[in-house]
């Protein structure tokens, strides 16, 4: 079981690198969406079964999967637009940083004095990993809707973390999480709406307009 | 309406406190880190509780005609805080937990910001208000310090009982200091008073009132209390508190003696009263390090009486402001003149303010000074050191200083004739508003008659400082003279009434004569030709030139009729905060203005400090 929970986290890597490197923000939502189903899946796979577990599992693969990128998509609709444009740092070179940070990050999680259950799984590097590539999306990217995207994976890496503790977490503080994470993508659909409406795009290098002088 | 309510609440809250015994306790066991809330009352607090109620009653009755809510868009605000100012003074005066006391403290430090800016609009309000801020949460950080070297000495946030504490000589020597810097700040004591004409003057008189008549006594309240907690405290610090009483009791009424505002010269009188107040304590202090113990007793007493008696006076005088400001317009002195033939009860209760706040018979503040000056002579000359008697003289000099700065004050304003068209055809009488006011100069005048009233109150308090029973009536050979004072007090007033009656019964049957006061038998005099309040105090301002230091900005007068343009203006300075504070606050603002670069409104930047810290942070831990 364990092998097929690396396997999957592997994927959640390489959908990091994706993401990172297309274009289409369709695209990026769809893989976001993604990884948040394979999120849904993986404490099925390291813990026993439980009621408790299959609860957790069909709210994450709801909340993760299908509400938040559905939410995300239709704002992307509404807003026109396709594509980000013009990122700080190009594709390619992010691409190349992301490699950089996965890389960087293995190192850190080998020095982390964790559990020795832990030692051996993925969980780790891959959470770091993910959350790295989350500041990455969210510093490099220009339009709202990728800080959206970028800010999702931030949380994604921090759920691999949790994942580790998911018998020790009550049911309570999941649910809090999620309903957290679904009000912040509330707001920040209604702020994108805003933005849109306001400056007519969503470039939020022109929130600098905003700044006190 | 809630102003009401409050001040009810207040007036029933007296009478239980009068009527029922001291001493309670009450305590809260509550799950909270900093273990349980627990209220007490002691002779200690019963007596900062006593001036609080009356005086934040009387404030509430002012302020329904002074501030009334159908006329003021910002009365609700203002009533708010008015509670919440009073509310937190009372609390406290009862938490006996160190993080509770710095939660009430606090609030009463924000209330009292949000009160004094209550005319927000206003420039010199909004700079008044910030610099309060700056300097009482400067005195607050003080206080965490405290409170903290606290808990590491008892290992809890409950404040020690009295006379319990006992660590090491460093340790003391720093709770004390930091109880000094941060209780002392509240308090105004200089040099840590540059945050309190501004403030005074700025605030809605009636707030001014609770603020010098109650809020600076909870510094005075914090230092007394943190002394208690120790079983023998170091010789210096009484002579320290004595040192700086001194230095703010002169230096207070100097100030106050150069000021044109009316509302900033009863702030730096306020100075000059906490100055007198910790003489008083000084003294005690230094009195029971050296076993003397007439020092002592007249010391507490003294400056306990005074606590009560300033709480009352000053009341007054802001209180009588209040009402001036209504019916002049303004706040300067030099403008006003002429009031007391339109509002002659508001001048005849400022007046007995007035006589109060100087020291003189039959008042209060005769009876507090009283007790310093015995002392001083008494015991002063026979203690191990004599430098003691010189409080005495020092006393007076305050006192005959603050006679000038009243005289300049009440003559300014009452009387003559008014010296501006403003304060001429303003509307003007006595309102609603003298009636609290009059109840407590009504308060001052039963203290100064009847003194032992007080004393009584007062005695438990040093009782309870002192440990023994304290034997007023037999002093080691030294006679406190009450009742005779109390005698010697009716004998002068009533020689006062008698006289008044013999001059109106004398001048009922004498052809009258109306012209303008202070005339000069000139035909046509004008307005002008008055002394004006500065020119009467401007020799001694000179003589305490190196504290008051007022800029005067003199013109070129050239050929025999100087232009219209050539005018002299004069404005007084604050030393510490106009040369030292706010040039030292501005150059540090240049500095930190390079800080503001970081600040750049780039949403990505910012994500990438978050970023960029995290990076570090997992680099440097490994």
């Amino acid at each position: 079981m364990n092998s097929l929970a690396d396997q999957l986290l592997v994927l959640v890597m390489l959908i990091n690198l994706i993401m990172l490197g297309s274009s289409r923000l369709i695209f990026s939502i769809r893989a976001v969406a993604a990884q948040g189903v394979i999120l849904g899946i993986l404490p099925g796979l390291i813990h026993p079964f439980s009621l408790h577990l299959t609860g957790i599992t069909a709210s994450v693969i709801l909340a993760k999967g299908i509400i938040i990128p559905y939410l995300i998509s239709d704002a992307v609709h509404k807003a026109h637009i396709r594509r980000e444009v013009e990122p700080f740092i190009g594709y390619v070179p992010t691409l190349f940083l992301g490699a950089v940070f996965t890389a960087l990050a293995f190192v850190f999680a080998e020095k982390l004095p964790l559990a020795p259950e832990h030692k051996e799984l993925l969980f780790v590097p891959a959470s770091i990993a993910t959350l790295l590539t989350g500041f990455l999306i969210l510093t490099t990217r220009r339009k709202a809707i990728s800080q959206v995207i970028g800010y999702l994976v931030l949380e994604n890496g921090i759920f691999v973390f949790g994942l580790l503790l998911t018998e020790a977490m009550p049911f309570m503080v999941e649910a809090g999480a999620l309903l957290d994470l679904l009000v912040g993508i509330f707001v920040m659909g209604i702020v994108i709406n805003q933005i849109s409406q306001e400056f007519s795009s969503l470039d939020t290098s022109r929130l600098r307009a905003l700044k006190e002088e | 309406m809630l102003v009401l309510v409050a001040s009810s609440i207040g007036w029933y809250a007296l009478f239980c406190l009068l009527g029922g015994t001291l001493g309670g306790i009450y305590q809260l066991d509550w799950p909270m880190p900093f273990g349980p809330a627990l209220f007490a009352v002691d002779p200690l607090s019963a007596l900062f509780l006593f001036p609080l109620f009356l005086v934040s009653g009387c404030v509430a009755l002012y302020s329904l005609s002074y501030w009334p809510a159908a006329e003021r868009s910002d009365s609700a605000r203002l009533t708010l805080f008015v509670g919440v100012f009073t509310a937190a003074m009372v609390l406290v005066l009862l938490v006996r937990n160190g993080v509770l006391f710095l939660m009430a403290w606090e609030l009463m430090a924000l209330a009292a910001y949000f009160l004094l800016t209550t005319e927000q609009h206003n420039r010199e309000a909004q700079k008044a208000g910030t610099i309060y801020l700056l300097a009482t949460h400067s005195g607050t950080m003080a206080l965490f310090a405290l409170f903290s070297l606290l808990h590491r000495v008892t290992g809890s946030f409950l404040l020690p009982a009295p006379h319990s504490l006992s660590t090491s000589v460093t340790l003391e020597a720093v709770i004390l200091v930091t109880a000094l810097i941060g209780f002392g700040g509240k308090a105004g004591l200089m040099p840590l008073h540059f945050w309190l004409p501004g403030a005074h003057a700025n605030a809605p008189s009636h707030v001014s009132a609770m603020m010098s008549g109650l809020m600076l006594k909870m510094g005075v309240y914090g230092i007394l209390r943190t002394v208690l907690l120790f079983v023998d405290l170091p010789g210096w610090f009484g002579w320290l508190l004595l040192v700086l009483g001194g230095w703010s009791a002169l230096n207070g009424i100097a100030l106050a003696a150069g000021q044109r505002d009316l509302k900033r010269l009863l702030a730096c009188s306020s100075i000059e009263n906490i100055g007198i107040i910790f003489i008083g304590i000084g003294m005690a202090l230094v009195g029971l390090q050296t076993g003397a113990q007439v020092l002592f007793i007249c010391g507490f007493f003294g400056a306990f009486l005074h606590i009560v008696n300033h709480g009352l006076f000053k009341s007054v005088l802001f209180l009588g402001s209040g009402v001036v400001l209504h019916s002049s317009g303004t706040r300067e002195m030099d403008r006003m003149g002429g009031l007391a033939k339109r509002m002659p009860v508001t001048a005849a209760l400022f007046l007995v303010a007035s006589l109060a706040i100087c020291g003189l018979p039959p008042l209060n503040g005769f009876v507090g000074e009283l007790f310093l000056y015995l002392g001083a002579l008494y015991d002063g000359i026979a203690s191990p050191l004599p430098v003691l008697a010189l409080v005495a003289p020092l006393l007076a000099l305050v006192g005959g200083m603050a006679a000038i700065t009243f005289v300049k004050a009440y003559g300014t304003i009452f009387l003559g004739t008014a010296r501006s068209t403003v304060a001429e055809h303003r509307h003007a009488a006595d309102g609603p508003m003298v009636g609290p006011m009059l109840l407590l100069a009504v308060c001052c005048l039963a203290i100064g008659l009847a003194p032992l009233l007080l004393v009584r109150m007062v005695a438990p308090v040093v009782r309870f400082y002192s440990g023994a029973d304290v034997n007023l009536a037999d002093l080691g050979g030294l006679q406190i003279p009450l009742m005779p004072l109390t005698a010697l007090n009716l004998l002068l007033l009533a020689l006062i009434v008698v006289l008044a009656v013999c001059y109106r019964l004398r001048l009922h049957g004498l052809p009258k004569a109306a012209s303008a006061t202070w005339g000069c038998a000139y035909q046509a005099p004008s307005p002008r030709i008055q002394y004006t309040g500065t020119s009467f105090s401007e020799m001694m301002v000179n003589l305490v030139g190196y504290v008051a230091a007022p800029q005067r900005l003199k013109p070129v007068l050239a050929g025999f009729f100087p232009a219209r343009t050539a005018t002299f203006s004069y404005r007084p300075v604050e030393l510490l905060l106009d040369r030292v504070l706010t040039p030292l606050f501005s150059w540090i603002g240049l500095a930190f203005s390079y800080m503001r670069r970081l600040q750049h409104g780039q949403l990505h930047i910012y994500v990438l400090y978050v970023f960029a810290t995290l990076f570090v942070l997992m680099i440097w831990a490994h």
